[in-house]
């Protein structure tokens, strides 16, 4: 939940008007020079490692120190001839497709609500919100997996279907972490948009009242056009944030969903290395995976440069 | 019928269908949470009832007990603790001044270097376990605090830089300018003006860099792969997995204990931090 902030406050700060020419010194090197030595080791070292892993053939062996012989694409090779691969990486678009597409939905549907509630109403559902998106990613999944019990969840109380387990099946397995994601990103949508939604000046909408137009109308030619530029930020995050999901997926797995039926790329990857020691292919899946966000991120960054001067 | 009904009528039906969605969508986001907590009270008999308590009849204090007394509870505490306070004091040190830089000052760089801020949020942490751990345990890092606390940086710093970057640069130039004219250094203007602005900026980003590093679970659990080390939520999964279903009183209390502090730092600084939300988003 928390990082979803981050990209709230990222997409709105205020621009850095404050900011002045100085004469070009060393001083404002030194001051980002802590950042970058952090980051560079931290973040830029693995990732270096990752893209040569990926070309190695890298085992079990090699983990106990034996060379690691350079092997070209093979792995890439290898991932993209099996044809799993290709059920996972279908399996995680389509999981993510999904899950933004409600998120959206919803966090949109919800922002116009909270605009049309009184102020009372809106404070106590904004705090309701608030405690929902405040939750632990891990929390937040146990809890779901406590109201979806299989003996004595909730929820199979509710439908009178005790004893029916709903991690053994793809399908109501995928529901259920599905349910757990859009539950936690709608809040985030759901503020950032109507925080959008007040900056739409008021008169603005009168003067279409007038003009004799519907809410239908109001909203597709006022509301919607005004609010469009921040739609398409919060999407590409979203798509960002749910290409990647693990938490939930790794924590239902172990509830008793099926590994294999139930795998998106980010735990088959941690699967493969951690698991069977295949630290060359799931190198491999990685970097597939980061280059599929690298595309989406492009996206993201070009429509929030945008928005905002730096 | 409905043509019968005055403009009046209708809004007031339109209220009370706004409402009922108001408190529909209110309910929906916290019902999990209630459960959450009024689960933790319950007893096992209970929890396993025919048909299930939704108000705290007897509530127990058991569960709690039961979680303070679990094995490796205080050490994942405390290793939970000292994770955070390293990666806040690290975060917001690093942070800070590279959020001078960048708002205070034009430099080559400075719009690649802020790019590479954005960016690197997106960069899907999951992708880099494997080489990040091999990184690590090459360096002895593994099991250690310091270096889960210096992956934790990876994606601390970036936000924490971007947050305060728009608190030091809402703070008006002008104002260290007059302490400058006023004979103070460089250096002691912004010591003296500029720092104190800044300081519940400090206070609301240094909280939300304590949430993420509380919250992480992915690479804890990779890196942090002993009892003795493990964090609170590595601490927690693996409760949960070893109950296997039998013990959900106790699994809630632990539940309640990793998710409390977080749910009342978040209502304290959720305005703060998220206040900027507004400021420049649709300005397009």
């Amino acid at each position: 939940m928390a990082v979803a902030t981050t990209a709230a406050t990222g997409v709105g700060n205020p621009p850095v008007t404050a900011a002045r020419r100085r004469r070009s010194s060393a001083l404002p090197y030194v001051l980002v020079l802590p950042a970058i030595i952090v980051l560079g080791a931290m973040l830029g070292y693995p990732l270096v490692r990752l893209g040569t892993m990926s070309l190695q053939e890298y085992g079990l062996p090699q983990v106990f120190g034996k060379p690691a012989p350079w092997v070209g694409f093979a792995n890439f090779r290898a991932i993209l001839e099996d044809s799993y691969f290709w059920t996972v990486l279908w399996r995680t678009l389509i999981f993510c497709f999904v899950n933004v597409a409600l998120t959206m939905v919803l966090g949109v549907l919800i922002a116009l609500l909270l605009e049309a509630l009184g102020k009372r109403m809106r404070l106590f559902v904004s705090a309701s919100l608030i405690i929902a998106w405040a939750m632990p990613a891990l929390t937040a999944t146990i809890v779901w997996q406590w109201l979806f019990d299989t003996e004595y969840g909730l929820v199979n109380w509710a439908l009178d279907r005790q004893g029916e387990s709903w991690w053994a099946d793809q399908l109501t397995f995928f529901m259920v972490a599905t349910i757990i994601v859009v539950w936690m990103g709608i809040p985030f949508i759901a503020f950032t948009t109507y925080a959008a939604l007040t900056q739409i000046p008021t008169d603005m909408i009168e003067a279409a009242k007038l003009d004799g137009a519907g809410f239908r109308q109001t909203f597709r030619h006022i509301v919607f056009p005004a609010v469009k530029p921040i739609l398409l930020i919060l999407t590409a995050l979203s798509v960002i944030w749910d290409f990647r999901v693990f938490t939930q997926i790794y924590v239902l797995q172990r509830a008793g969903g099926i590994t294999r039926d139930t795998n998106l790329l980010g735990v088959f990857a941690y699967r493969i290395s951690i698991g069977e020691n295949r630290f060359d292919i799931g190198a491999a899946v990685a970097i597939v995976m980061l280059l599929i966000t690298a595309l989406l991120t492009v996206a993201y960054l070009r429509a929030m440069l945008k928005q905002e001067e730096v | 019928m409905t043509a019968a009904l005055s403009a009046k009528g209708r809004r007031r039906l339109t209220r009370v269908g706004v409402n009922a969605a108001g408190v529909l969508v209110a309910a929906i986001a916290l019902f999990p949470v209630y459960w959450m907590v009024l689960s933790s009270f319950k007893r096992n008999s209970e929890l396993r009832a025919l048909s299930p308590q939704f108000l705290p009849t007897n509530p127990t204090l058991n569960n709690y007990r039961k979680v303070l007394e679990r094995d490796f509870f205080w050490t994942a505490m405390r290793n939970s603790a000292l994770v955070t306070a390293t990666v806040v004091t690290l975060a917001l040190a690093i942070a800070f001044l590279a959020a001078v830089a960048i708002s205070r000052f034009r430099f080559r760089g400075r719009v690649a270097f802020i790019i590479a801020v954005i960016a690197i949020q997106m960069v899907p942490a999951e992708a880099l376990i494997i080489s990040l751990f091999q990184v690590l345990d090459g360096r002895e890092l593994t099991n250690r605090i310091i270096g889960l606390s210096l992956t934790y940086l990876i994606f601390v710093l970036p936000f924490t830089i971007w947050t305060l970057r728009g608190f030091v640069g809402g703070v008006p130039l002008e104002l260290e300018e007059a302490a400058r004219v006023d004979g103070a250094s460089r250096f002691g203007a912004f010591m003296r003006v500029t720092l104190p602005l800044v300081a519940p900026g400090l206070v609301a980003t240094g909280i939300f860099a304590f949430i993420l590093a509380w919250n992480e679970f992915i690479f804890a659990l990779v890196i942090m792969n002993r009892p003795q080390t493990q964090t609170m939520p590595v601490w927690l999964q693996a409760f949960n997995e070893g109950a296997r279903g039998t013990d959900w009183g106790g699994v809630m209390a632990g539940s309640t204990v990793m998710a409390l502090p977080v749910v009342i730092f978040f209502l304290i600084v959720q305005r703060k931090v998220t206040a900027g939300l507004t400021a420049g988003a649709v300005k397009g």
